[in-house]
């Protein structure tokens, strides 16, 4: 995991959700690119984000895109985020005894627009959150600043402050995480991209 | 319809195995799985079993999850407490209760304790003690209430009482000094529930709340929160960020429609046919 770096956070709010992620690939202390986003769109309001080993990242994307089409070409339906949840953690527990190096985070809104996050371990071992999922080498301190910045209800964009906050302070603390930052919050009929203008350093 | 993609073939896969090992030869960590320190219990009662857990699941030191659920479904008459790895704890009682259900469905009767216990402990035999399930099994079937403790190597205890997990001791010294046989409903409860907390106050790996289920042989009850000694307090003061606090430098938005198709069923005159 800490090879390349990488932070992950998700929150609910009031009929919405947010996920954001660091944008730093690097090798060790070495930065390697500053655009490498870590969150991945998998049906219109679901997202996942995968902080960890930047090989096993693109796989798993590529993987989980793959598995989420073809559940929608066979059922002819979306797919629902806690039904994706358990694909990502059977396909991590499948490889058991040799896992990639991963942390999912899921986010998402259901059918009835009621909000979900969810993250798992590089195992598959499922958490699901009602208040902040968090993940990634900057894990630690995001668990520090979403305990106190986070509160139930909060608008969309209340949401988005607080999850940007929460993310550029942590990632402050990290060495292997930051260079720029990216905030998708998802309501009932948007879905809003943000780049966050953040440190350098 | 026959699909032409590669299917799995079901077991575990080991792709990764030399990669990741040449990783860790290399000095890279590996990550942290989520484990549950856990103080799981059960008891057997005048009328059958109370199975009790904590609520955390803990990744090395940090806190992971602050209200997780131990208590894991097996059959409509048996549930199963899990400690220890929680990714095995969680699959291997998923995969036992799909096989007690195919097991139901073919012998067309309620699946025994005995049975659960046989499939968990040839599973976790069979892997050498590393899936790292630790596991109390309790349920009431046709020959009365069953209590069993699974250890992740596969050996298997049947006793009245049980603890298992990090909390196990605290927990057993509770047990110890209070269980006696023929207990009522509230006093099994009761005594669980202090178990746990004992479990939650006097060891680090368990914390928060208390789950209880309550199995007999006409019905379960599933309590969760049982009990909820660290309630946490209310914030004194909101950290609200005023809108426009976080500079942004691009925004996209992308606007979703619901798309829904109405089919006018057109009423027409009948044809005429004379």
């Amino acid at each position: 995991m800490a090879y390349n770096g990488g932070a992950v956070v998700a929150m609910t709010g009031k009929n919405c959700v947010a996920i954001a992620c660091d944008k730093r690939l690097g090798v060790q202390a070495m930065t390697v690119s500053m655009e490498f986003k870590k969150t991945f769109q998998i049906a219109p309001k679901l997202f996942i984000g995968l902080p960890g080993l930047a090989t096993d990242v693109q796989t798993l994307a590529e993987k989980f895109r793959f598995k989420a089409n073809m559940y929608k070409l066979k059922e002819e339906r979306e797919l629902e985020p806690r039904t994706f949840a358990h694909l990502v953690s059977s396909t991590l527990y499948e490889r058991r005894f040799s896992p990639w190096y991963v942390e999912p985070v899921i986010a998402g809104l259901d059918k009835e627009n009621r909000p979900f996050i969810a993250s798992a371990d590089l195992i598959g071992c499922l958490d699901f959150a009602e208040d902040f999922s968090v993940s990634g080498t900057t894990s630690n301190q995001l668990f520090g600043m979403c305990e106190s910045l986070w509160e139930p209800d909060l608008e969309p964009e209340e949401l988005f402050e607080t999850i940007s906050q929460a993310l550029m302070n942590a990632v402050d603390r990290d060495c292997l995480s930051g260079w720029g930052a990216e905030v998708i919050v998802i309501t009932p009929d948007k879905v809003i991209t943000r780049t966050l203008k953040s440190r350098q350093d | 319809m026959t699909s032409r993609l590669p299917q799995t073939k079901g077991g575990f896969n080991f792709d990764n195995y030399v990669r990741n090992a040449a990783l860790e030869g290399r000095g890279l960590a590996v990550p942290k799985a989520t484990k549950t320190g856990t103080t799981i219990v059960g008891l057997i009662y005048k009328d059958g079993i109370v199975l009790g857990a904590d609520t955390r699941a803990t990744s090395g030191p940090i806190v992971a999850d602050k209200n997780c659920e131990k208590i894991h479904y097996l059959a409509p008459n048996m549930y199963c407490c899990g400690a220890g790895t929680a990714a095995d704890t969680e699959m291997t009682t998923s995969l036992i209760s799909s096989q007690l259900e195919l097991h139901r469905l073919s012998t067309g009767r309620q699946a025994r304790v005995d049975t659960a216990m046989t499939l968990l402990k040839q599973m976790l035999f069979k892997h050498q003690g590393h899936i790292g399930a630790a596991l109390v099994l309790g349920g009431v079937d046709i020959k009365g209430p069953h209590l069993y403790t699974i250890a992740p190597h596969g050996s298997t205890d049947k006793l009245p009482y049980v603890t298992m997990g990090s909390g196990s001791l605290a927990a057993m010294s509770v047990f110890e000094s209070r269980y006696k046989p023929g207990l009522s409903r509230e006093e099994g409860i009761e005594l669980v529930k202090d178990a746990i907390e004992a479990g939650i106050f006097n060891d680090l790996g368990s914390g928060s709340n208390v789950d209880v289920t309550v199995i007999t042989s006409e019905r379960v009850e599933t309590l969760r929160n049982y009990a909820r000694p660290n309630e946490r307090g209310i914030k004194e003061a909101s950290y609200k960020y005023p809108p426009g606090t976080t500079k942004v430098l691009k925004t996209s938005i992308r606007d979703l429609m619901d798309i829904s198709e109405t089919v006018k069923v057109a009423t027409t005159e009948a044809m005429d046919i004379s």
